[in-house]
């Protein structure tokens, strides 16, 4: 009895996060004239053929990659030094650095976009150059990815046994010889879901970006002015592909790990 | 050694300096300033007039993180308790939404609320009457839990499946009933995962700027609006802006200050990851 209250809370809970999510799917095959987003009327695949003739929306989508792959990249590169180095600092610097690396965390989207905006803006009108565009986005976006990978190769870091660089050295191999062959291996998976983090948060990013974008548009923007100025079911057909496209992709990380993990789990379930 | 890979964080701290520190400063120093450069207190004590919005935003950013944290307790408590395979496929159903534009998903909630919507059709279908509900508090108090409430599940779960077993065996073999467990061993046991979960939807709650002008019409402003007003908006005005930002960052450090006190001993209870 108490198990099947349960159960229908739980359905309920899942009903909640997923009814918006049916519905634009379902109304993205929606053949209505009149732009209504809540009447059906039938079935039509033209809200996908419109999409994919949308220039703006394409070149978006490609500013949107773009951003994501240099800042991931810049970001952990940098990141992953940034990480090494606080991680032999001493204990007074090593807070100040990271009390301020909490910051962007910490702070709410809202004000890290304004902060950045007042800057880029500043750096405008006193060096001159273009107005905000692709070079503002891509450094604020590794600005707010930077916390992340950090926050995710320092454990790993912290993990390891330090003699282990030591005893490299000592067994004749130079230091940068050394952090290639005996640190980096141990922290790669912390470098690896950094990176996978940076990429995701650069990709899904409206606030930061509406703020440092000025008339560049990536996809979160372009959205938000499809949202604001037509009712089309187009919207309807770009949520939908964009789901499909992040499930197969988390249907195919599954497996993969699923593959490759299953031995150590069941070694884990046992003890 | 040491020294030299201290160097490799120069970069980084060059980076942040620009990036973090700088715009920081700027946010202050706008706020204090007028628009010709010279020292004001005028921004700050404007902000005053907007004291119904901070109350707003706070108010209902407060109930969105309650209505989260009494949904979500129960449906993390109950993942925890699964079996590892279900457990991993559950966190998983948990987060598959948040992969999706958070814009299009408060999107469609303006189709479902709406007076012509959905939810309102099903309503006229069965014979029931009509229920005014998009451009209300409550609408934005729907779009900010439906938006966050992963944000207090995962912490909470990962929190919950981190009790050990004995410690609430300990605790029946003491002669305590299933409630006295739950809300003596369970319940500050988990308080970790509580606070960060708190923090995670309060935060971003308090200071939305989209729910509310989606969901909310033109009569529930946040504090998120008037920022964006004052910087990309019709009343452009960065020095009000920046003063506006400010007191968002202050009150939301205070917030956290007060979630601190509740909590002993690490704060890092549980990130976004399972």
């Amino acid at each position: 009895m108490k198990n099947t209250a349960y159960r229908i809370y739980m359905a309920l809970v899942f009903l909640f996060l997923y009814a918006p999510i049916l519905v634009l799917v379902v109304f993205s095959f929606n053949d209505t004239a009149t732009a209504s987003r809540s009447v059906w009327e039938g079935f039509t695949l033209r809200w996908y053929q419109r999409l994919f003739e949308d220039r703006m929306l394409l070149e978006a989508l490609r500013n949107t990659i773009v951003i994501a792959v240099v800042a991931a990249v810049v970001s952990t590169v940098l990141g992953t030094m940034a990480a090494v180095g606080i991680n032999s600092m001493k204990k007074l610097p090593q807070r100040i650095v990271m009390n301020i690396t909490n910051l962007p965390m910490v702070n709410p989207d809202i004000v890290t976009g304004v902060s950045l905006m007042l800057l880029l803006v500043a750096a405008v009108s006193l060096f001159g150059g273009r107005s905000l565009g692709m070079g503002s986005l891509i450094a604020a976006h590794i600005t707010f990815c930077l916390p992340y990978v950090i926050l995710s190769v320092l454990p790993k870091l912290r993990q390891m046994d330090p003699n282990l660089y030591e005893a490299a050295q000592d067994l004749g191999c130079p230091p940068v010889k050394a952090f290639f062959m005996v640190v980096l291996p141990e922290i790669v998976p912390g470098i690896v879901t950094g990176m996978i983090m940076a990429f995701t948060l650069s990709i899904d990013d409206f606030v930061i970006s509406y703020f440092t974008s000025g008339t560049t548009q990536t996809l979160p923007i372009y959205i938000y002015s499809m949202t604001k100025k037509r009712v089309s079911p187009e919207i309807n057909a770009l949520s939908t592909m964009l789901f499909v496209v992040v499930m197969a992709l988390l249907i195919l990380v599954n497996v993969r790990s699923g593959r490759t993990k299953a031995p150590v789990q069941k070694g884990e379930e046992r003890s | 050694m040491r020294s030299k890979s201290k160097l490799l964080s120069a970069p980084y701290t060059v980076w942040m300096t620009v990036f973090i520190v700088v715009p920081m400063v700027l946010v202050v120093w706008f706020a204090f300033t007028d628009r010709a450069g010279h020292f004001t207190l005028e921004n700050l004590l404007s902000v005053g007039q907007y004291s119904n919005v901070f109350l707003r935003s706070i108010w209902l950013g407060a109930v969105a993180t309650a209505v989260s944290l009494v949904m979500g307790y129960p449906l993390a408590y109950g993942i925890a308790k699964m079996a590892p395979r279900r457990q991993s496929v559950m966190v998983m159903l948990v987060m598959l939404p948040m992969w999706m534009n958070f814009l299009l998903r408060t999107y469609s909630w303006m189709t479902l609320l709406e007076d012509n919507g959905l939810i309102n059709s099903a309503l006229t279908a069965i014979g029931l009457p009509r229920v005014h509900m998009i451009n209300t508090g409550g609408a934005v108090v729907l779009g900010m839990v439906y938006n966050y409430l992963p944000y207090m599940i995962l912490p909470l779960y990962s929190v919950l499946t981190k009790i050990d077993q004995s410690v609430i065996e300990a605790a029946q073999d003491l002669g305590a009933n299933g409630r006295q467990v739950f809300f003596k061993v369970t319940v500050p046991m988990s308080m970790p995962g509580m606070i960060s979960g708190i923090t995670m939807v309060f935060v971003p709650a308090v200071s939305t700027f989209i729910i509310s002008k989606m969901l909310g019409g033109g009569g529930n402003l946040l504090i998120g609006d008037l920022i964006d007003m004052q910087f990309l908006g019709s009343s452009y005005n960065p020095n009000l802006g920046s003063a506006i930002s400010l007191v968002l960052m202050v009150i939301i450090l205070i917030c956290m200050g007060i979630m601190n006190q509740f909590d002993d001993g690490e704060a890092a209870g549980g990130g976004v990851m399972p």
